[in-house]
């Protein structure tokens, strides 16, 4: 029997998600002896032209990161499930949104404003913006369309499975794959980590008080950290309550607080709304004053709660004011 | 737009309000209030919680994602709370939602927080009343229009399956 073919494709996202394979190490050859790599551009010499010419479902797993945010990417997500078996999320991006999310605060004409003529780094030229067609003496060019709105990737094409985390952790993705050569996947929809909070497996949970009492939020390079005393208790904004767990803590063993990367619990709806709660929770102030003081330690409170996953939350993104005749045409 | 315009679409426009009243004080007060038959705005569907600091964060945003121009919270006064400290849960939840919702765009007579004491059923009326005539002025809350998938998402969602694909929302109204 041949051996199944696997697919590695990117949208909007950095790199870091296919570092994460590379991050299997020797690992992967055996990944390597049991599938076949039928498609990875960023590591391998493969044209999508390659993977139109495979008739549908040829792939059995395709592992997609990034975010969905161009026309391209469109086209590739639905091209990626229609050629696979089993289409997994990778990657906060392309599971929540992701960093990419946050310019759901902002839209297209915003960004193209910013990025190609008030940024400093733009000398004030002649106000050239990307066009989607452009027509050269040649014949015209053709750029993918971009989008208000950026989504994640089972809001654009159905998703099998998620594999969360920024990017996600090796014995994740060591796990995912043993489970799916086993043939052993659990139900459609899942996401293939622990569904408890981090704070379950969090090295400092002994020194976690029974009520946390915040009495200011301090910023990692504020303060000198004690390493072993829970994060919160030293009034760090740490997201372990509200996160789902598998990393083993990664961040917090390099005494960092948890950003949240792995999103919610599965009983968990929105991420940012539910770890707002928690932090809430454990403050210190019962005044409006007070508390309104204390909240002035939350410097960017949507970055810090949805930094990963604003385009999944309940309002999507920030609301736009109402454009009269537009409204139908913005995605 | 003319200003004309503005005020006949802001006659024709009736608030949804969501309220989440805490069992012991505000719910009572809104029972109050119909028993003595005082009037008000019927702009506010209500959904009685034990206590204001039952409120989850997730409820305002999933009431504002789903249609409703603004969320009434009424929870029993500081030092009041049936269970002692709810009511505090509730405000420290308040004060840092309402400001991530601000960067969101959302504006802060949208999300509204009272203390409303059992015997203070014309605090209700009064509060209704103030609220459904501030989004009125607002004008409807407009998200943006989802694309189509999301609606089949939501269906798919609510036939049981797990977190992100739930996290996906039907359209707004």
């Amino acid at each position: 029997m041949s051996k199944p073919k696997v697919g590695f494709y990117w949208c909007a996202s950095c790199g870091g998600c296919e570092e994460a394979v590379v991050d299997l190490a020797e690992e992967i050859l055996g990944v390597v002896e049991a599938v076949e790599i039928a498609f990875w551009p960023v590591a391998m010499d493969f044209k999508r032209a390659d993977v139109e010419a495979m008739r549908d479902g040829e792939l059995a797993v395709t592992f997609l990161n990034g975010a969905i945010r161009t026309s391209e990417q469109e086209e590739m997500a639905e091209l990626m499930r229609r050629k696979s078996q089993v289409l997994i999320a990778f990657g906060s991006c392309s599971h929540l949104g992701g960093v990419p999310g946050l310019a759901n605060l902002f839209d297209k004409e915003a960004i193209f404003e910013n990025d190609y003529r008030t940024v400093p780094s733009v000398a004030d030229g002649d106000g050239t913006r990307p066009l989607e067609e452009t027509k050269v003496r040649e014949g015209t060019l053709h750029l993918p369309a971009f989008r208000d709105t950026v989504r994640t990737l089972d809001q654009t094409v159905e998703v099998d499975y998620y594999l969360p985390g920024c990017p996600p952790p090796v014995r994740l993705v060591r796990e995912a794959l043993a489970a799916i050569l086993a043939g052993k996947l659990p139900p459609k929809g899942a996401v293939l980590a622990p569904d408890v909070a981090l704070c379950d497996e969090c090295p400092r949970k002994p020194s976690k008080p029974d009520k946390l009492l915040i009495k200011e939020f301090k910023r990692p390079h504020q303060i000198t950290l004690d390493p072993e005393e829970c994060l919160l208790a030293q009034g760090l904004l740490c997201l372990g309550p509200a996160t789902r767990s598998g990393c083993d803590a990664a961040c917090i063993s390099a005494n960092m607080p948890c950003t949240g990367c792995l999103g919610p619990t599965g009983r968990v709806r929105d991420y940012g709304a539910k770890a707002l709660s928690a932090i809430a929770s454990g403050l210190d102030a019962n005044v409006e004053e007070e508390i309104a003081a204390l909240m002035d330690g939350v410097v960017d409170p949507v970055g810090t709660f949805y930094r990963y996953s604003l385009p999944a939350s309940l309002m999507r993104r920030k609301v736009r004011p109402a454009v009269e005749g537009k409204e139908g045409e913005r995605t | 737009m003319s200003e004309t315009t503005v005020g006949a679409e802001t006659k024709a426009f009736q608030p949804r309000i969501v309220a989440f009243f805490c069992n012991w004080c505000t719910y009572t007060a809104a029972d109050l209030a119909g028993t003595a038959r005082m009037t008000h705005a019927p702009n506010a569907r209500v959904i009685r919680l034990m206590c204001s600091g039952r409120l989850d964060p997730q409820f305002v945003v999933s009431a504002l994602s789903r249609g409703a121009d603004g969320v009434l919270i009424g929870g029993c006064h500081p030092g009041d709370c049936h269970y002692q400290e709810g009511n505090y849960k509730a405000l420290r939840r308040v004060v840092l939602l309402k400001r991530l919702l601000a960067t969101l765009g959302i504006e802060g007579e949208r999300v509204r927080l009272e203390w409303i004491s059992a015997s203070e059923g014309d605090r209700v009326q009064r509060v209704m009343n103030e609220m459904a005539e501030d989004l009125r002025r607002l004008g409807p809350l407009r998200l943006s229009e989802p694309p189509a998938l999301f609606h089949a998402l939501a269906a798919h969602a609510a036939d049981g399956a797990d977190a992100p694909v739930a996290a996906v929302t039907e359209a707004a109204s």
